[in-house]
């Protein structure tokens, strides 16, 4: 109780404030339309008003949740206005973005960590990597692998997406490989055990919680990939089609109801990870007593 | 005297001849090691005493071939340190235990049989036999996490023994133990060693666990790291804990401790 007491507090300030920008920024709007009829609304109105607007400004929670929930749920998926069906795109490109990503960032650290002259030399690059933004790269992309032949978005998706989610594991990595101190590693050195059999007995364990901590980043960061990979040149499918078309087209709604999938897509896809890293720990006896 | 006799005619393990190292350092050169000479004999357990900077983690080091000595000669079990470490020829315990948490105490100990390729049953076999000598039967099983630091100590000594090394190095190893803790496993090491007939040499900064354990105290001094006296103790190689209340333990001990003084500087 003592710990869901502050969650629930911080979480009903945040409506709460929600509700009152709400009405703030909607209120223009009815203002706007009373003062077209030659009408004075009193406050209670307005406020009424603002909480049911077809295109409100930003829309109350309720609203949002609503609309949530008749996109999701209450939709057929084969509908093109289902958001389990957009999201299912995105969720697509994350986890191959996510699996590419994954695995060069951990290739990279283990190159990095044995050999002095990778360390020189792809780190730089990897760092002025995450240094340009991806919404210049992004398009980019998406026409490099049009012009050599390559159908559909998947492909240059996948690429955004790795793009992204491949930094924070690899630098996680380096990190966690290079955990062991001296003393473990000239425990080993005393043994004469070969590199490999220091990567696999000392390294590789020993950096396990790093591994988790890059990966929960990394799921997050693939996703971000992905709906900035759907964004430019106009795609139709995927959560983020839908937020361009809900901004373009004064569809908040279809906007926001995008944004809150892909926020709790992003939120399920750390807490399987969370999950994930609980049970390692777990068969590795570092669980929690 | 004929104690001494006998340890003197025991076939040398461990010969280092005017072994130097100078590491190079930002502030100039550190000579860690200056024309050291010793020989330690087969089944001597040999202390290395001395203040910080003495040299004496870093002579321990040079024997398990962790450092190379920039002048001089060093044969164990007459050959390189390189060769003997290929030939298993010791078991190095550290400061700390350094167990691996995401491995039992068991799978700890079995570390290095994993590595030098035991088949599974003789790992078994082996960790059961090491686990049993250092007290902890039953704690296979269990955690790192789940042991006193004490006990974490003597898992790490299991490892050091567990493929039948002759020599065990042992750099401060009950240093970071309060003392009760400390008497307890000086008792079971000098028992361990009456067992296995091991040929141990220990760094400590301790003159009473220096002269509980040794048959042989090695007093060093700092700058430049270097012998300043060697003891041949005269105890028997049976000590019940109290022998530390004898005129003769507070002999050698006031002897390791004037050698103490004289190899230090005053002028810091």
């Amino acid at each position: 109780m003592r710990r869901v007491l502050p969650v629930l507090v911080v979480t009903a300030a945040i409506v709460v404030i929600w509700y009152a920008a709400s009405v703030w920024m909607n209120s223009t709007w009815t203002l706007d339309q009373a003062e077209r009829a030659g009408e004075t609304p009193t406050f209670g109105q307005i406020v009424a008003d603002t909480m049911a607007q077809d295109r409100p400004l930003l829309p109350p929670p309720h609203q949002v949740a609503a609309e949530l929930w008749e996109l999701t749920a209450e939709k057929k998926i084969t509908s093109k206005r289902s958001l389990v069906y957009h999201g299912w795109i995105t969720l697509q490109a994350t986890m191959l973005g996510f699996a590419v990503g994954a695995i060069m960032g951990i290739a990279l650290a283990i190159g990095i960590v044995h050999s002095r002259t990778m360390d020189m030399s792809v780190m730089p690059w990897a760092i002025i990597s995450q240094t340009v933004p991806i919404v210049a790269i992004a398009p980019m992309i998406i026409v490099l692998s049009n012009a050599v032949g390559i159908d559909g978005r998947t492909v240059p998706k996948t690429i955004i997406s790795a793009y992204l989610s491949y930094f924070p594991v690899l630098v996680s990595m380096v990190k966690g490989l290079r955990s062991p101190d001296a003393m473990q590693l000239d425990l080993l050195r005393t043994y004469s055990a070969s590199n490999a059999q220091t990567f696999w007995k000392l390294r590789l364990p020993a950096s396990l919680p790093y591994f988790f901590a890059s990966m929960k980043v990394a799921v997050a960061a693939s996703l971000v990939g992905a709906i900035v990979g759907e964004l430019p040149t106009g795609a139709i499918q995927g959560l983020g089609a839908r937020m361009l078309i809900g901004s373009q087209f004064g569809e908040p709604m279809i906007m926001w109801t995008a944004l809150f999938a892909a926020a709790i897509l992003a939120a399920g896809l750390v807490f399987l990870v969370g999950l994930l890293e609980r049970l390692a720990l777990r068969l590795t006896g570092q669980g929690a007593p | 005297m004929a104690d001494r006799i006998e340890h003197s005619v025991k076939p040398p393990v461990i010969v280092a001849e005017d072994l130097n190292l100078t590491f190079q350092t930002s502030d100039g050169p550190v000579h860690a090691l200056k024309d050291v000479t010793l020989t330690i004999g087969k089944g001597e357990f040999v202390s290395f005493i001395g203040p910080s900077g003495c040299g004496k983690t870093t002579f321990l080091r040079v024997i398990a071939a962790l450092e190379q000595p920039t002048g001089g000669t060093i044969t164990v079990n007459g050959v390189s340190p390189d060769a003997a470490r290929r030939a298993r020829a010791y078991g190095y315990v550290f400061q700390a235990a350094g167990l691996y948490p995401w491995r039992t105490i068991a799978g700890n100990v079995k570390l290095p049989l994993e590595i030098m390729g035991f088949s599974k049953a003789e790992q078994d076999e082996r960790v059961r036999k090491v686990l049993e000598l250092v007290d902890l039967s039953g704690f296979g099983k269990k955690y790192p996490w789940q042991l006193s630091g004490g006990m974490q100590q003597r898992a790490s000594i299991a490892r050091a023994l567990a493929f039948d090394a002759d020599i065990l190095l042992m750099d401060e190893p009950f240093g970071a133990l309060d003392e009760i803790v400390r008497d307890h496993l000086n008792e079971q090491l000098l028992k361990l060693w009456a067992r296995t007939e091991k040929t141990i040499g220990f760094v400590t900064h301790s003159i009473p666990e220096a002269v509980y354990l040794s048959t042989k105290i090695v007093v060093m001094s700092p700058r430049p790291g270097r012998i300043t006296d060697v003891i041949e103790s005269p105890l028997p190689r049976e000590r019940p804990l109290d022998i530390r209340d004898t005129p003769e333990f507070l002999q050698i001990a006031h002897r390791v401790r004037e050698g103490l003084r004289a190899g230090h500087a005053y002028d810091e």
